[in-house]
C-alpha cells in the first residue's frame, strides 16, 4: 500500500509550476468535459446577440461605409467575437468564488503544491477555453456568410488579439472572485459588464454616438480589439476619426498589456490576503 | 518536541481588533485522536487553519509533526491532511477523478495517483459511487470523499475541523467509523468539535477551547467527572412550584440543584441514573405537582462550560434569554 505513496522525485520547483498548473488546467477542463452545457451557456448571449442585432435590427441598422443587413452582419461579427472575450471575466470570477466559498482553495493551499498553480492555472484554462469559443462562433459567423479577408497572417493576427484580450481579463475575474462574495454576486457583474461593452464598437461605430459619448466608446479598451480584429479580418468599420481609433491594432495591445499591468499584481495581493 | 505530532505555545491571531486566538497553547500526542472542543466562535477553526499552514500567526509558536509552520510550512504541507469545515471536494467532478486529481496535485504522478484514488475508494466505502459526481452524494458520502482526500499522502497529523457537523446520525457513524481506522492505521488526529459526545467517543484527550485560550486539558472522563456525570432535568408546568420540585431532586441527587427560573427547570448531577428518575417522578407525582418534562441528560458542552469558565457557553444564553 504504502509503494503507491512516493511523491515522484528529484525534479525541481520550475517543473512543479509548470506540472501543478497543467493538473489545475486538466481539472478545469474535465469540468467542461462533464458539463459540456457550459459551453453553451457561455455561447448562447453571442449566437443570440448575432441573431437579434444581424437579422432583426440588422435591416435598421447602417453599416459603416453604406451597404445592407449583410454588411452589417460583417460588421458584427468581429464585435461579438470581443464581447465574447470581454465577458469571459465573469466566468474566470465565478469559478473562482465557487472554489474559494467551496474550500476547494483552502484545500490547495494545504497541499505541498506550486501555490501559483491555483492562479497560473486558471489563466491557462481560460485561454484554452476561448480558444474553443472562437472556433464555435467563428463557424457560426461563417455559416451566415462572414468572411476574412485578411489573408492567414491577419486572421491568426486577429484572433491572437482576441486571445491577448480575454488574457487580460483573467486578471480581472480572479481578482472579482476572490473580492465577491458568492457565485450569484458574480453572475451580477453582467450587469455592469453589459452597459460596458454597449456603449464601444461593438454593435455601433462611436462615430455615430454623441461627441462625449463616442469619446467614451472610442477609449474602451474592448473598441481597440473590435477596431484592430475588423482592420486584421479586413471587414467594414476599421478606423475612425480619433487617434485611437487610427491607432487601433497598437492599442489592441498596449491595453491588455496595461490591465495585466494593474490586475495581476492586485490579484495576486488578494490571493496572499487569504493567508493574513 | 519531538514527542509531540502537535505543539502550540501562546498562539495569537488577530483579526482586526478581534483576538481569535489568544494565547492558545496545545500539546498533541502522536497515534491518538486530540479533540479540540468549544462553541461557535471559540477559535476553533483559527487555530486549525493556523497550524495547516492556511493562516500566518500573530505570536508564539507551533511545530506540526517537529516542523515550525511558520519556517517551513511547505514541508508542513507534505506531512498534514486537512479536511475543513464544510467538505472541500470538486463537486462537479467525479469521486474518483477528484481523488486522481489531488493524488497528481500530491505529486504522486498519473500511475500512483490512480492506484491510490482506487485504494481509498475501496476504504473508505465508497467504491460503487466512485464514477458518479459527487453533485449527487449524501453529506456523508461527501464527508468521506473529503477524508479520502485528505489521506492521499497519509499524513502524519490530519485535522478535522467539526467532520460531523450538519450530518445526520448516520453520517456521523460513518465518519466516525473511518476517523477510527485512521488512528489505528497510525494517524495522529486533531479533531474539532461542539459536542462533548463525539468527543467522548473519539478522543483520548482533550482540549477545550473559550475565546481563543485553552482551558482545560483533560481525558474526556476526567471532564465529565469534572462536570458531575449525568444530570435529571425537570421542568415544571407552574412557576410557583419550582421549590417544591427543587426540594423533591434535592434528595437523590449527588450534587447542588440548579434552579433556571426563566425556564422553569431545575437540574442537578445524579450517580444512580434510574433509581434518581424514578424516585422524583413519584414524589412529584404524590404531591400532586404537575410536570411539564423530565428526563435525564447526559452532560451537554454547555454544562462543561458552565463549571469551567463560570459562563455560560452564547447558545445557553440565548435559549435563557428567550
Ligand atoms: N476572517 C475573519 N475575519 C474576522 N473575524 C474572524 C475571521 N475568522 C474568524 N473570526 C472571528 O474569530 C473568532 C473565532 O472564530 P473561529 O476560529 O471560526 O471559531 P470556531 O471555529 O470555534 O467557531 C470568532 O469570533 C470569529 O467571529
Ligand atoms: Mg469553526
Amino acid at each position: 500500500m504504502t509503494s503507491t505513496l512516493q511523491p515522484v522525485a528529484g525534479r525541481g520547483r520550475l517543473y512543479w509550476a509548470l506540472a501543478d498548473c497543467g493538473n489545475i488546467v486538466r481539472r478545469q477542463l474535465t469540468h467542461y468535459r462533464r458539463k459540456p452545457v457550459y459551453i453553451a451557456w457561455q455561447l448562447g448571449f453571442p449566437i443570440l446577440s448575432v441573431l437579434l442585432y444581424g437579422y432583426v435590427f440588422g435591416g435598421a441598422m447602417k453599416p459603416p461605409g453604406g451597404g445592407g443587413a449583410a454588411d452589417y452582419r460583417d460588421f458584427l461579427m468581429p464585435g461579438m467575437f470581443v464581447m465574447t472575450m470581454a465577458f469571459g471575466f465573469i466566468n474566470t470570477a465565478t469559478a473562482v468564488v465557487t472554489d474559494a466559498n467551496k474550500g476547494v482553495i483552502d484545500r490547495f493551499r494545504s497541499m505541498p503544491m506550486a501555490p501559483s498553480a491555483v492562479v497560473t492555472g486558471r489563466g491557462a484554462t481560460d485561454v484554452i477555453i476561448a480558444c474553443a469559443e472562437l472556433t464555435i462562433l467563428a463557424a457560426t459567423a461563417f455559416v451566415m456568410g462572414w468572411r476574412s479577408d485578411g489573408g492567414f497572417l491577419g486572421t491568426v493576427a486577429a484572433f491572437g488579439l482576441l486571445l491577448l484580450l480575454r488574457y487580460c481579463l483573467t486578471w480581472v475575474g480572479i481578482w472579482l472572485g476572490l473580492l465577491v462574495p458568492d457565485p450569484e454576486a458574480a453572475g451580477g457583474l453582467f450587469a455592469v459588464a453589459f452597459p460596458l461593452t454597449m456603449i464601444s464598437s461593438v454593435f455601433v461605430q462611436p462615430g455615430t454616438m454623441p461627441d462625449w459619448l463616442g469619446a467614451v466608446a472610442a477609449w474602451n479598451p474592448i473598441s481597440s480589439t473590435a477596431a484592430a480584429t475588423r482592420e486584421l479580418f479586413g471587414n467594414p468599420g476599421a478606423g475612425g476619426g480619433s487617434w485611437v481609433e487610427q491607432h487601433a491594432v497598437l492599442m489592441a495591445v498596449v491595453w491588455p498589456v496595461v490591465i495585466t499591468a494593474v490586475f495581476l499584481p492586485l490579484a495576486v495581493r488578494r490571493f496572499q490576503r487569504l493567508s493574513r | 518536541m519531538d514527542d509531540w505530532a502537535v505543539r502550540a505555545e501562546g498562539l495569537e491571531k488577530r483579526y482586526g481588533e478581534k483576538r481569535a486566538l489568544d494565547g492558545f497553547d496545545l500539546a498533541v500526542r502522536p497515534g491518538t485522536v486530540h479533540g479540540l472542543l468549544g462553541p461557535n466562535g471559540a477559535g476553533k477553526t483559527t487555530a486549525v487553519r493556523v497550524l495547516a499552514t492556511l493562516r500566518r500567526l500573530d505570536g508564539g509558536r507551533a511545530e506540526v509533526a517537529g516542523v515550525d509552520v511558520a519556517r517551513d510550512p511547505r514541508r508542513v504541507r507534505a506531512l498534514i491532511g486537512l479536511t475543513g469545515q464544510y467538505a472541500a471536494v470538486d463537486e462537479i467532478l467525479t469521486g474518483r477523478q477528484n481523488l486522481e486529481m489531488f493524488g497528481r496535485l500530491f505529486h504522486l504522478g498519473g500511475r500512483g495517483a490512480r492506484a491510490r484514488a482506487a485504494e481509498l475508494l475501496e476504504r473508505f466505502g465508497l467504491t460503487e459511487a466512485a464514477d458518479k459526481g459527487v453533485e449527487g452524494y449524501s453529506g456523508g458520502m461527501r464527508r468521506r470523499l473529503d477524508l479520502a482526500a485528505s489521506m492521499i499522502l497519509a499524513p502524519r497529523v490530519l485535522f478535522l475541523d467539526e467532520p460531523t457537523t450538519g450530518l445526520d446520525p448516520r453520517g456521523r457513524g460513518e465518519v466516525w467509523d473511518a476517523v477510527r481506522d485512521l488512528v489505528a492505521s497510525g494517524t495522529t488526529v486533531l479533531l474539532t468539535t461542539q459536542y462533548l459526545e463525539e468527543a467522548d467517543k473519539l478522543a483520548s484527550r482533550v482540549t477545550v477551547i473559550d475565546r481563543g485560550r485553552a482551558i482545560a486539558d483533560d481525558t474526556p472522563e476526567a471532564l465529565k467527572d469534572r462536570v458531575g456525570g449525568d444530570r435529571i432535568e425537570v421542568v415544571a408546568a407552574d412557576p410557583a412550584d419550582l421549590a417544591h420540585v427543587a426540594r423533591a431532586v434535592a434528595r437523590v441527587c449527588s450534587g447542588e440543584p440548579r434552579v433556571v427560573e426563566e425556564a422553569r427547570r431545575v437540574h442537578a448531577p445524579v450517580a444512580d441514573r434510574v433509581t434518581a428518575l424514578t424516585e422524583v417522578a413519584r414524589t412529584l407525582q404524590d404531591e400532586g405537582v404537575q410536570v411539564e418534562d423530565i428526563g435525564l441528560r447526559r452532560p451537554s458542552l454547555d454544562d462543561v462550560f458552565l463549571r469551567l469558565t463560570g459562563h455560560a457557553t452564547e447558545e445557553e444564553k440565548e435559549a435563557v434569554a428567550v
